[in-house]
C-alpha cells in the first residue's frame, strides 16, 4: 500500500507542485487537497506548502487558518497525523494553533532568497528521523516574513523539550529568536519550518538534495506507525 | 450625468473637443472625423487617442519593422508559430512543446512610482504570455538606473527591485536573471524592461481574435476602477466634486496599482479554462484597457462586436464610458467564448473566485458598437482604432556630433603598466557598480519556485526545465551595452545580440529566437530616429546572419530628460533550447578536479565604450568592438558539441570588464582559485581588460583538454590555454603580475551594492 500525502492548495499557494514532487521523489502518492473542501481524502499525512495564501494581505496565514480544509487538518493532527508546514505553511500552522509562536517581517526588511545551512537539532520527529542529530543541511530559504518570535516562556519550553528541529547556521538570516528555523509539536508529529526542503530534492534544480530526508522520514513514520 | 452619445455627436458637430490635451494632433483629429463622418463621442475620442498613442500604435517605429520581415529566411520562419503583432512571439522547440516570450518596458511609471511601476510591469508581461494560451514559466528583468551613488537612484532602485520581487514572488514565477546597469543618462529616466517566458503544447496556441457571430465576450479578473486613467481624465465631467471641494473630479494616480494575488488566481483560472478547451480567443487588458482589448479582438476577428459597457464590474462610482474604456486597472482579461461554453467558463471562474461578466458578443456586422444603458456611445470600424492608426516616417539624421564622438577614441587614456597597478585595477573594476555582484538584487527574487530552475543569476543565462520526463529545457539571456550603441547604433545593437546569443550558448543551449525591447529618446528628434533605424537594421541583419528570428518585442520612445536622450538601449533577449538540462554548463569553475582554463576567440586592443574607460576615466568615445557574427555562431556550435560530449565543465562569457572580470567571477562563483598565464605576444593590460566580442572562458577537465582543443583547431576557432584551476588555492594568481586573494576579491565584488543600498 502506498503512502498518501495530501498537499493543500489555497488561492495564492505557490509551492504545491514542488511539495507534491518531493512526496513523489520519496515514493509517496501526492494527493491534491483544496482549501474549500474539508475532505482529506484518506491521506496519511498533510503538507501545507509555501506561497501567499489569499494574498496574505492581512497577517500571513491569518485567513488560511479558517479554510474548511484546515478544520480537518487540525482535527487529524490532534489524532497524531503527521503535518508539515513549509514557509507560509509554517505561518498557517502557527495561526492555527498547531505550533506555538509567530513569524514576523525579516529583520533586514527585505525578502530574502538564499541557500541556507541548517543544523538538525532533533531527529526524532515524523519529518526528521532520517537525519543524523547535529547534521548540517543546505536548503533554500525564501521569505519576507520569516523571523520566528514567541514569548520567552514558549522559547524556553521549546528549547527545554528539544522541540527546536532546525536551527540556522551562521548569520541569522531573518532575526529569528535563538536562530530557530523550524519547530515541532509536543508529540513530534507536526513540524513547521521557514526554509524549503521541497526545493532541495535534486542537485539539478536545488542547491543539494538534502531536503529529501524530510519526506523520506515521513515514509518511515507512516510505515512504522 | 449626461453622457455623450453618437446621437448627440451627430447633432452637435461643432462642439469643441479636448483632443490636443489627449495627445492627438490636428490632422489626427481630422482623420477621426473623416473616418466616422462626424465628430467622435467622448468615448470614441478616448479610444482613438489612446490607441493612436505612440505606446499603442507604434506610429513612429512601424515603418522600420519591415527590416525584420524582410530579413526573414525560410530557416528562420520554420520554427515560428506566431510573430510580431501577436501578444507575444511563439516558437516550436520540438517534442510538441512551444515557447512564447516577450520583453516589455514599464519605464516611465517606474520613475514616478518605482514599486508599483515595476510591479505592474511584471504583471503586464505575464498576462501577455497567458494571452497566448501558455503557462508562464519564469520572469527576468532588465533594469537601468542613473549613477549608482546618485541620491535619486537610492529612491528608484530599491523600489523597483522590491516591486519586481513583491509582484513576481507572489505569482510563483522564478526570476532567473536579467541585468542591472548604471549610467548617468538614465538618471531621470530609468529603464524597467520585464521579460516573461511561457510554455504550451503546440496545439493549444490561442491567438487573440473574436470570431464567430453569437460568441460571447467575457471580461474576467479584477474590477475596473479609476486608476491609470491618465490623460483621459480631461474628459471627466466637472460636475463631480473632488475631495478638495474645488469642484474638480478627484484624480487618482496615473500609475496603476498591482494586486499580485489576483493575478496569481487569474493565471490558474486561465490555465484551467485552456485545459477545458472552452476559449475561442483571449486578450489581456494592459495599456489602453478595454479600448485596446475590444478593438483588437474585433479587428482581428471576422465580424463586429457589441459591448454593453454598463455590465463591466466597477470599483468606483459614477465612472463615465470614456473612463471605463480607458482605465488601466490591472489583472483583467477578456475572452471570446461560444454560447454553449459560457456556463462551464463561469464555473471555472467561480472555483477560483474570479469575477466574470458577459459584457457583449460577436456580431455579424463590421462595426464595434458599445452601448451604455441602451444608448450608443461608440460605433466605429475596429480596424481604424486598433490597426490603422497614423504612421509616421519621421525625419532621420545622423547626429552632428557623431564624428566627434568617434574621433575621441580611448587611445590617449592612461593605461596601467606596472604589475601592482594592473592588479589594483582588477579589484577596482570588480567593485565598480556595473561589474559588482548583483546578489543584493537577486536575493530579493524567488528563483526556486516550481522546481524547474536549473540555472539562474549569477549564471550568464537562466535555464528552466520544461519537461520532467525528457529533461528538455530552455535558456534565456538579455543584454545591451548602451555605450556601444551610442558610439555605433548598428554595431552596438549587433553586439547586444551577440552577447545574449553567447550567454545562451555558454549554458549549453542552442539559440533559436529573439525578442527585443527598444528603449530610445524622442522620435521627434531626427538624431534619435537615426539611432533607432540603425539599431533595427543592425538587429535584423544580425538575426539573419545568426539564423534566429525576432518573434516580437516592444518599443519605448521618449526616454529622455529635457532634450537629453538616454543611451540608445535596444535590450535583446535570446531564447535557447536544450534537449537535456542535465548537461547544462555552469559559470563557476572547480566543479571537477583538475581543470584547464582556455580562452576561445581573438583579443584585440578594443577599449571604445569599454567598462574600463567608463570606470577609470569616465570616458565614452571611439568605436565599439568589432562584430563577427559568424564567429559567434561558431562559438555556439563548439560549446554545444563540448556540452554534448561532456568536454566542458564550466564556461563564462567575456564581456564588460574583459578577461579579468570573467576570471574573478568564475573563481568567486565556483569558490575556487586559479593560476593564469598571459601571452607574451600581447601586453597584459589589453589581454585582461579588452572587451573584444566573440570570446568565452571555458574550463575543461584535463582528460578532455586535447580532444577539445583539437576540435577547436579543426573548426578554426582560435583558442589559447590561459591557466589551470586550483581547488587548493585561495587566490587568483596571474603569472608575472602577482596574486589576488579570493577573500579580497569577494569583499570588493560583493560589497558594493549592499554599501550603496542597504
Amino acid at each position: 500500500m502506498s503512502v498518501r500525502v495530501g498537499v493543500i492548495t489555497f488561492p495564492g499557494t505557490l509551492d504545491d507542485v514542488d511539495a507534491a514532487r518531493a512526496a513523489r521523489y520519496a515514493e509517496a502518492e501526492a494527493v491534491p487537497l483544496w482549501h474549500g473542501d474539508p475532505d482529506l481524502k484518506g491521506v496519511d499525512a498533510v503538507i501545507v506548502p509555501g506561497g501567499f495564501s489569499y494574498g496574505d494581505y492581512l497577517r500571513c496565514g491569518a485567513i488560511a487558518r479558517f479554510a474548511p480544509v484546515m478544520g480537518s487538518v487540525i482535527e487529524a493532527a490532534g489524532k497524531g497525523m503527521p503535518v508539515l508546514g513549509i514557509c507560509n505553511g509554517f505561518q498557517i500552522l502557527c495561526e492555527a494553533g498547531l505550533l506555538p509562536g509567530a513569524l514576523i517581517r525579516n529583520s533586514g526588511l527585505h525578502f530574502v532568497c538564499k541557500d541556507q545551512w541548517l543544523k538538525v537539532e532533533n531527529n526524532t520527529t515524523a519529518w526528521s528521523s532520517r537525519y543524523e542529530k547535529g547534521a548540517e543541511i543546505l536548503v533554500p530559504l525564501k521569505s519576507g516574513e520569516g523571523g520566528y518570535q514567541a514569548t520567552q516562556s514558549t522559547v524556553d519550553e521549546l528549547e527545554g523539550e528539544g522541540r527546536v528541529v532546525f536551527r540556522y547556521v551562521g548569520d541569522n538570516p531573518n532575526g529569528s529568536r535563538n536562530n530557530i528555523a523550524g519547530i515541532t509539536s509536543a508529540n513530534g508529529r507536526v513540524v513547521g519550518l521557514m526554509p524549503h526542503p521541497e526545493h532541495a530534492i535534486d542537485a539539478l534544480t536545488g542547491p543539494t538534495d538534502d531536503g529529501l530526508g524530510m519526506f523520506l522520514s515521513l515514509m518511515d513514520a507512516v510505515v512504522n506507525a | 450625468m449626461s453622457i455623450d452619445t453618437v446621437k448627440n455627436a451627430e447633432t452637435t458637430p461643432d462642439q469643441e473637443q479636448p483632443f490636443r490635451e489627449l495627445g492627438l494632433k490636428d490632422d489626427e483629429y481630422a482623420r477621426i472625423r473623416e473616418i466616422l463622418g462626424r465628430r467622435p463621442t467622448d468615448a470614441e475620442l478616448a479610444m482613438y487617442s489612446i490607441m493612436w498613442s505612440e505606446h499603442c500604435s507604434y506610429k513612429s517605429s512601424k515603418v522600420h519593422f519591415r527590416h525584420f520581415s524582410e530579413s526573414l529566411t525560410d530557416e528562420m520562419r520554420a520554427k515560428m508559430l506566431a510573430g510580431i503583432g501577436e501578444n507575444a512571439g511563439v516558437v516550436d522547440i520540438g517534442d510538441g512543446w512551444a515557447i512564447t516570450f516577450k520583453v516589455e518596458s514599464h519605464n516611465h511609471p517606474s520613475y514616478v512610482e518605482p514599486y508599483q511601476g515595476a510591479a505592474t510591469g511584471v504583471g503586464g508581461i505575464v498576462r501577455d504570455i497567458i494571452a497566448m494560451g501558455a503557462r508562464p514559466l519564469a520572469v527576468m528583468d532588465s533594469l537601468r538606473f542613473g549613477k549608482a551613488d546618485a541620491p535619486d537612484t537610492r529612491r528608484v532602485l530599491p523600489g523597483v527591485v522590491a516591486g519586481v520581487g513583491g509582484y513576481g514572488n507572489c505569482l510563483g514565477l522564478p526570476n532567473i536573471g536579467g541585468e542591472v546597469v548604471f549610467d548617468e543618462s538614465y538618471a531621470g529616466n530609468p529603464l524597467v524592461n520585464a521579460l516573461c517566458v511561457g510554455v504550451l503544447r503546440v496545439e493549444d496556441l490561442h491567438l487573440a481574435h473574436a470570431s464567430g457571430a453569437g460568441n460571447k465576450i467575457i471580461l474576467f479578473g479584477a474590477r475596473t476602477g479609476l486608476d491609470g486613467i491618465g490623460g483621459v481624465s480631461v474628459l471627466a465631467s466637472d460636475t463631480f466634486a473632488g475631495d478638495d471641494g474645488s469642484g474638480k473630479r478627484k484624480k487618482l494616480p496615473a500609475v496603476q496599482v498591482g494586486d499580485p494575488f489576483t493575478e496569481k488566481v487569474l493565471i490558474e483560472c486561465c490555465l484551467e479554462l485552456f485545459q477545458q478547451g472552452i476559449v475561442v480567443g483571449i486578450q489581456d487588458l494592459g495599456g489602453a484597457g478595454l479600448s485596446c482589448a475590444t478593438s483588437e479582438l474585433a479587428s482581428a476577428g471576422d465580424g463586429g462586436m457589441h459591448v454593453y459597457l454598463e455590465r463591466v464590474p466597477l470599483r468606483a462610482t459614477g465612472m463615465t464610458p470614456a473612463e471605463i474604456l480607458s482605465s488601466e486597472s490591472q489583472e483583467r482579461m477578456c475572452a471570446v467564448v461560444a454560447p454553449e461554453n459560457v456556463d462551464a467558463f463561469m464555473a471555472v471562474c467561480a472555483k477560483w473566485d474570479v469575477i466574470a461578466s458577459e459584457i457583449g458578443e460577436v456580431t455579424e456586422g463590421e462595426r464595434l458598437v458599445i452601448t451604455w444603458n441602451d444608448e450608443v456611445v461608440v460605433d466605429v470600424p475596429p480596424r481604424t482604432v486598433a490597426h490603422e492608426g497614423p504612421v509616421y516616417n519621421r525625419p532621420i539624421e545622423r547626429p552632428a556630433d557623431q564624428d566627434a564622438l568617434i574621433a575621441n577614441g580611448p587611445e590617449s587614456l592612461a593605461r596601467p603598466t606596472a604589475a601592482a597597478d594592473i592588479l589594483k585595477t582588477i579589484v577596482t573594476m570588480a567593485a565598480s557598480p556595473n561589474l559588482a555582484s548583483r546578489r543584493w538584487v537577486t536575493q530579493q527574487y524567488d528563483r526556486y519556485v516550481r522546481g524547474g530552475t536549473v540555472l539562474a543569476q549569477p549564471s550568464d543565462a537562466g535555464m528552466i526545465r520544461i519537461d520532467e520526463e525528457t529533461n528538455r529545457g530552455i535558456a534565456l539571456a538579455t543584454d545591451c551595452n548602451g555605450r556601444f550603441t551610442k558610439l555605433d547604433p548598428y554595431a552596438g545593437a549587433q553586439l547586444a545580440l551577440a552577447e545574449a546569443y553567447r550567454n545562451v550558448s555558454v549554458s549549453g543551449a542552442t539559440p533559436i529566437a529573439v525578442s527585443d525591447c527598444l528603449n530610445f529618446g524622442s522620435p521627434e528628434d531626427p538624431a534619435v530616429m537615426w539611432q533607432f533605424e540603425q539599431a533595427i537594421r543592425g538587429i535584423a541583419d544580425g538575426c539573419r546572419e545568426l539564423g534566429i528570428p525576432v518573434t516580437g518585442g516592444n518599443v519605448s520612445f521618449y526616454n529622455q530628460t529635457g532634450s537629453t536622450a538616454i543611451l540608445p538601449t535596444p535590450v535583446i533577449g535570446v531564447l535557447g533550447v536544450i534537449d537535456d538540462v542535465r548537461r547544462r554548463i555552469p559559470t563557476g569553475i572547480g566543479a571537477e578536479a583538475g581543470e584547464t582554463l582556455l580562452l576561445l576567440g581573438d583579443t584585440r586592443d578594443e577599449f571604445g565604450g569599454s567598462e574600463w574607460a567608463h570606470v577609470v576615466h569616465g570616458h565614452l568615445g571611439g568605436t565599439p568592438p568589432k562584430v563577427d557574427l559568424a564567429r559567434e555562431r561558431l562559438l555556439g556550435e563548439v560549446l554545444l558539441a563540448g556540452s554534448r560530449d561532456g568536454m566542458v565543465s564550466a564556461a563564462h562569457d567575456l564581456s564588460d570588464g574583459g578577461l579579468a572580470q570573467a576570471l574573478v567571477e568564475a573563481c568567486l562563483i565556483g569558490e575556487t582559485g586559479a593560476r593564469v598565464f598571459l601571452d607574451s605576444d600581447q601586453d597584459a593590460f589589453t589581454q585582461l581588460f579588452s572587451e573584444s566580442a566573440g570570446r568565452v572562458l571555458v574550463a575543461v577537465p584535463r582528460s578532455e583538454e586535447l580532444r577539445f582543443t583539437d576540435m577547436c583547431t579543426a573548426r578554426q576557432l582560435p583558442w589559447r590555454k590561459v591557466g589551470v584551476v586550483d581547488p587548493e588555492s585561495e587566490s587568483l594568481e596571474i603569472q608575472d603580475l602577482g596574486q589576488l586573494q579570493l577573500g579580497e576579491l569577494r569583499a570588493a565584488w560583493e560589497g558594493t551594492l549592499p554599501a550603496l543600498f542597504d
